[in-house]
């Protein structure tokens, strides 16, 4: 404590400034493998923007020379994950979770400030499925799958069984191919921890023999403010064993991982991951890593390897020491909420291999980051290369029109989905120069 | 409103008076709650000093206006330190209350740390201060 008294009056000062910086003159990078990790910058006030929303009138987002985005669907309730069946047809996760109570006058005033910038429409709490067989980019066919859960969100198929992270519990339905509507409850797989919920979405993916699940759990908290006893089994990754349900936790430190996936060329577990907020404009940067068996990614009491957090007490020094940085930065403050990795060469030319990466954007920055849909371009199973925008527009004259969640790529039609979760709509990006289905189907090369 | 008083006279009204005891017992809470909390890194102490400062200002606003307003309009029957020493001491109070309020609202062990505590301190000393004055009677006016 005594190290501390220098603060007093140099808080009082920053009190009157409140948060005027956001934004720095000459920008850091902070995406790829060696991000610029700046001082932190603890202001009384954080540094906050919030894009109010709009509509799209008839807009689209804005894709490259080369492709085309459509709207696919509309009038979602909060879509969030979505799942492609083999047989072509799609299926979108519609919820909003959470129960964290208000402990403290901020929690409900930062409740406040974030809800203007998401939508007012409730959580469906149920998965819609799409059907497009003809692949013209508007679904013939619309059916509510699964109905009454309790905030859907990840997704994941292995043969005949469909699974569904609930915000509190890993559910199996019967699957079978072609099916529009399952009214059989669900068998739970195990439960997952939800008390509190404060990071509520729970993030699925199977293993590349379909033997094991993935599930990502966020924390419970910014860095620790309800509490350590909160967050046991909290900002990790569990790997579920299938038949038995038996679970293992693999990695741990991990705040959020908002989304999990299955790199196609290695078959290694990667997955995008949501940093700590309050350290200043520019940190932490979020992440895409891949999930290695027994890491421990540091939070909360480091992040980026070993760069320690001074807000969490008793600060631990043995678990810094511990910490392993990620593989690769997404930037700082971008949320990214959609992992998806081109299969089959994806789109071809420079996104033939890598990630879809959704990002939801920010709020504790003044200038706006994230809300867009990057590609981190890999090679031989690892990221190679500095990402670039694929979908933007989400965001005009500093409203946002839209915001990215998950993002799913149809290799065999070579389009990508991007959830919405602000004006609800999934879109569909194609290649331009996509010929149309016939010719799809007689082997003709896109684009 | 003015109310006549037998023996000594009341510097302030009652709901005033009221009004003014939340700031002087919830600065004090909160400056025992940041102790607390920086003894056992107890979260919810911290949770409970964020709310008595909170408190403090919803009360202590109110109570702030009054007692600018009768050092405006009826302070001609106070002189000197007496008139705006009541007015002075709860706006200290309140304006390190508000800023401190800032303090309290960053996350886990930043919450709090030596710049709360000190702040918590002064907001309790002014509260204590402005309760001395507003609360001892004087001999003779009106109570506003």
């Amino acid at each position: 404590m005594t190290r501390k008294f220098t603060l007093p009056l140099a808080s009082l000062g920053l009190a009157m400034a409140l948060s005027a910086c956001g934004s720095g003159a000459a920008d850091v990078r902070q995406t790829g493998p060696n991000p610029v990790l700046p001082d932190q910058q603890r202001t009384l006030i954080p540094p906050m923007k919030i894009a109010r929303p709009t509509g799209w009138n008839g807009q689209t987002p804005t894709v490259p020379a080369g492709f085309t985005i459509t709207p696919f669907a509309t009038d979602f309730k909060v879509p969030r994950q979505m799942l492609l069946l083999p047989n072509g047809d799609l299926l979108v996760a519609e919820g909003k979770g959470g129960h964290a109570p208000k402990l403290r006058p901020k929690d409900v005033i930062a409740g406040y400030i974030k809800s203007i910038g998401t939508t007012s429409v409730k959580g469906g709490n149920r998965i819609t499925l799409l059907r497009d067989a003809d692949g013209d980019g508007r679904p013939e066919l619309r059916s509510v799958l699964i109905d009454g859960l309790d905030a859907p969100y990840g997704l994941a198929l292995v043969g005949g069984d469909l699974y569904v992270a609930e915000q509190g519990s890993l559910k199996r339905f019967p699957y079978q191919p072609g099916v529009t509507r399952i009214t059989v409850p669900g068998q739970e797989l195990t439960k997952l921890p939800s008390r509190i919920n404060h990071h509520w979405t729970k993030s699925l993916t199977a293993s590349a023999d379909g033997s094991k699940l993935y599930v990502g759990i966020g924390s419970n908290s910014n860095v620790g403010e309800r509490g350590m006893e909160v967050e046991e089994d909290r900002a990790v990754v569990w790997e579920i064993d299938r038949a038995t349900g038996a679970r293992r936790t693999i990695a741990t430190g991990i705040r959020n991982p908002t989304a999990l996936a299955v790199e196609p060329r290695t078959g290694q577990l990667w997955s995008v991951v949501n940093e700590r907020d309050e350290l200043g404009a520019r940190l932490v940067p979020d992440y895409l890593t891949q999930v290695r068996d027994g890491a421990f990614y540091g939070w909360p009491y480091s992040y980026y390897g070993r760069n320690t957090d001074p807000r969490v007490h008793p600060q631990r020094p043995d678990m810094v020491a511990r910490a392993v940085a990620p593989d690769y930065a997404l930037g700082s403050h971008v949320a990214a909420l959609g992992l998806s990795f081109a299969t089959n060469g994806g789109f071809g030319g420079p996104f033939s291999e890598g990630a879809f990466i959704g990002e939801h954007g920010s709020w504790n920055r003044q200038d706006l980051a994230g809300y867009k849909v990057r590609w981190v371009p890999f090679a031989n199973g690892r990221p190679a290369g500095q990402p670039r925008d694929l979908v933007t527009g989400f965001i005009a004259d500093g409203k946002a029109r839209g915001r990215p969640v998950g993002v799913t790529f149809d290799a065999p039609r070579r389009a990508l989905f991007v959830a919405d979760d602000l004006s609800n709509t999934v879109w569909r990006v194609t290649p331009r120069a996509q010929p149309r289905v016939a010719a799809a189907r007689a082997g003709t090369p896109a684009g | 409103m003015a109310v006549t008083h037998p023996a000594g006279f009341a510097r302030i009204h009652p709901l005033h008076a009221l009004l003014l005891a939340f700031p002087i017992a919830l600065f004090a809470v909160a400056l025992l709650a940041d102790i607390t909390y920086l003894n056992t890194a107890e979260m919810q102490w911290s949770n409970f000093a964020s709310w008595g400062i909170t408190g403090a200002l919803v009360f202590g606003g109110p109570a702030l206006a009054w007692a600018v307003i009768n050092a405006v309009v009826t302070g001609r029957h106070d002189r000197g330190f007496a008139r705006w020493g009541y007015p002075l001491m709860l706006a200290l109070a309140w304006a390190v209350g508000l800023v401190n309020a800032f303090q309290h609202s960053r996350d886990a062990w930043a919450s709090v740390g030596a710049a709360g505590l000190i702040m918590s301190l002064m907001s309790t000393v002014f509260a204590l201060a402005a309760g001395w004055i507003a609360y001892s009677p004087r001999r003779s006016g009106v109570v506003a």
